[in-house]
């Protein structure tokens, strides 16, 4: 009985703040409101049955549509930038000769403590002209600071705080990974007179394959999930609408457009967009990196 | 030649880089690399700069933040914590002390589910064991954000929104926190020691508390700063559940304060206090308990 005794407050939770919330949200997306008369007093409104027309209307809603092209392209230039990076300074600190080194990696790592929202704060104020330091600096070598709220900037504005977020842990997950491969690898490429660069191309960055895959997994997961950045700078720009990524337009049809039915079905979509695809992403990667060796 | 190597290998077990870098002592070995260090502490200052932004802008009060910004720090800082303070009968503090109630709380008691299950999953062979596991993985690629929704729905039908339990109750479980508890649990807690406790007659429940998580405690710490983070950092679920001031956590207060600053900028400079006192508790915790974020079990994990 021991075991079900220590089980039972996990599977309580997790009917409770999972397969109820689940079940209730495939409820709702095939509800919807039927206004009877004028809409006034009760009874006009009822509950009915909706069939999949809310689904239809979600795969059809264009704001929902435009929000999901920019998170796609919001996840293709900050996926490769961050990860880019985070490996560029994890080989940097696992390399000989260079310094710095902890308190680079102290550093680095330090705005994984920063939540998204206040490090959005921080950024914005650094993007607006009116408090930031950056025109005044700017302007002493005879240049003027660019909109960074600019329609097409925004987007890159917003992915600079998640690299600026995101990097450290990756970094570290990627630097731990890289010191548990077995040094005697590297002396036998040095004493044959391999370079540092072609160690780490050669020998660290497939040795460490498994961390890279894992690290690119689950920063697609969360990219494509973006809601705190673009919603903490709204208020400091009109180009981000309410609208402008995918759980932004989820958000604004339940708390704007109080539409909790399609609300709903678009977050059904969401979700087994995600899991399907984090599913089959693990699945491959599993398969290719972990069976080859 | 002065630049021998004092950093790093100060906390933490020296690499086997830095082994074979202190073995060989010659000429080559000692030479600094200039551009990759270049490289790396850019990416340093990059990664200072916003914090080394809001420390000096903190010391401005409005006019100085708007007009005059330099990089030299002004006196300001005292009386811009009083503003803050002043604002709205204190609400601020309510916010500090809220989040700490949240994400503590929070973490707290998912490290208690945790180490339950992950302990449960790791040591015990029981009926359902691996549909349960598979099943609380399945749980990590649902998205948290998604929840939300749904979440506020069923609570506002019982008039549980607005409540410090709307939050607290969806940031308990973890199964990530779970995945590793029974990684460590695997790791750190003997079949022999279960065994022998077992033998001598020892309950379950006392075996768990008074022999298992002692062994689990680094573990457990671990899972704790992780879910900490993870409970700060949920921005959306708090936002959704409480419209009551009194009960935001930082992050939401934070917000808030900013969408009434872009009608009033006065308050922008409470905004940048304010963000400045909200990070440094985290950033305290954070290098107080460096060694205790084990990245390398988020790697280490995937080889199993």
């Amino acid at each position: 009985m021991a075991p079900y005794a220590f089980v039972t407050p996990a599977v309580a939770l997790y009917v409770l703040v999972l397969l109820i919330p689940i079940g209730y949200t495939l409820y709702l997306s095939v509800e919807k409101t039927q206004v009877s008369g004028l809409g006034l007093g009760t009874g006009a409104r009822r509950q009915v049955f909706a069939g999949f027309s809310n689904y239809a209307s979600a795969l059809t809603d264009a704001p929902f549509l435009s929000s999901l092209l920019r998170v796609v392209i919001y996840s293709l230039i900050l996926v490769p930038v961050m990860l880019g990076l985070a490996l560029l300074f994890a080989l940097l600190l696992d390399a000989r000769r260079v310094r710095f080194q902890r308190f680079s990696r102290l550093s680095i790592f330090l705005p994984f403590a920063v939540p998204t929202v206040i490090a959005s704060l921080l950024w914005g104020f650094l993007y607006l002209p009116t408090v930031s330091p950056f025109p005044s600096i700017l302007s002493k070598v005879g240049l003027s600071m660019p909109n960074l709220f600019a329609t097409h900037v925004a987007l890159l504005s917003v992915a600079n705080i998640g690299v600026w977020g995101g990097t450290g842990f990756n970094m570290i997950v990627m630097y731990t990974a890289l010191r548990a491969v077995p040094s005697e690898l590297y002396e036998a490429a040095r004493i044959d007179g391999a370079s540092q660069w072609q160690i780490a191309l050669r020998i660290k960055i497939p040795m460490i394959a498994p961390a890279l895959v894992l690290t690119g997994v689950f920063s697609i997961i969360a990219t494509l999930q973006v809601f705190n950045e673009p919603q903490t700078l709204a208020p400091l720009t009109n180009t981000i609408s309410p609208d402008w990524m995918p759980l932004m337009r989820v958000y604004d049809l339940a708390f704007n457009d109080n539409n909790s039915y399609e609300a709903a079905a678009l977050s059904v979509i969401i979700a087994v967009v995600m899991f399907v695809g984090s599913y089959f992403l693990l699945r491959a990667s599993n398969k290719r990196v972990f069976e080859g060796r | 030649m002065a630049l021998t190597r004092t950093d790093g290998a100060l906390t933490e077990a020296p690499s086997a880089a830095a082994l074979t870098r202190r073995r060989g002592r010659h000429g080559a070995e000692r030479r600094t690399a200039a551009l990759p260090t270049v490289i790396l502490l850019l990416g340093a200052v990059y990664c200072l700069l916003p914090v080394a932004w809001v420390l000096i802008a903190s010391t401005k009060n409005d006019a100085q933040l708007f007009n005059t910004f330099t990089l030299a720090p002004n006196g300001s800082l005292f009386s811009n914590i009083r503003g803050l303070s002043g604002y709205a009968g204190g609400v601020f503090w309510h916010w500090m002390l809220n989040t700490a109630l949240y994400a503590g709380g929070g973490a707290l008691l998912s490290v208690t589910v945790s180490a339950l299950t992950g302990y449960a999953l790791a040591k015990f062979r029981f009926r359902g064991r691996a549909l349960l596991f598979n099943l609380l993985l399945a749980g990590v690629l649902v998205p948290p954000v998604v929840l939300a929704l749904p979440q506020y729905l069923l609570l506002a039908k019982f008039s549980l929104t607005n409540t410090y339990w709307s939050v607290l109750l969806p940031s308990i479980l973890s199964p990530y926190g779970i995945y590793l508890a029974r990684i460590y649990a695997n790791a750190a807690v003997p079949d022999e020691v279960i065994e022998s406790a077992r033998v001598d007659g020892c309950p379950e429940g006392r075996l768990f508390a008074r022999i298992a998580v002692p062994m689990m405690v680094p573990g457990l710490v671990t899972i704790f700063l992780f879910q900490f983070v993870a409970v700060w950092n949920n921005f959306l679920l708090p936002f959704i559940m409480l419209s009551d001031e009194n009960k935001f956590p930082l992050t939401v207060g934070l917000y808030t304060l900013l969408n009434r600053g872009s009608s009033a900028p006065a308050l922008y400079s409470l905004v940048v206090t304010g963000s400045l006192l909200s990070i440094i508790p985290l950033m305290i915790l954070f290098l107080a308990l460096q060694r205790y974020w084990r990245a390398d079990l988020a790697a280490g994990g995937v080889k199993q």
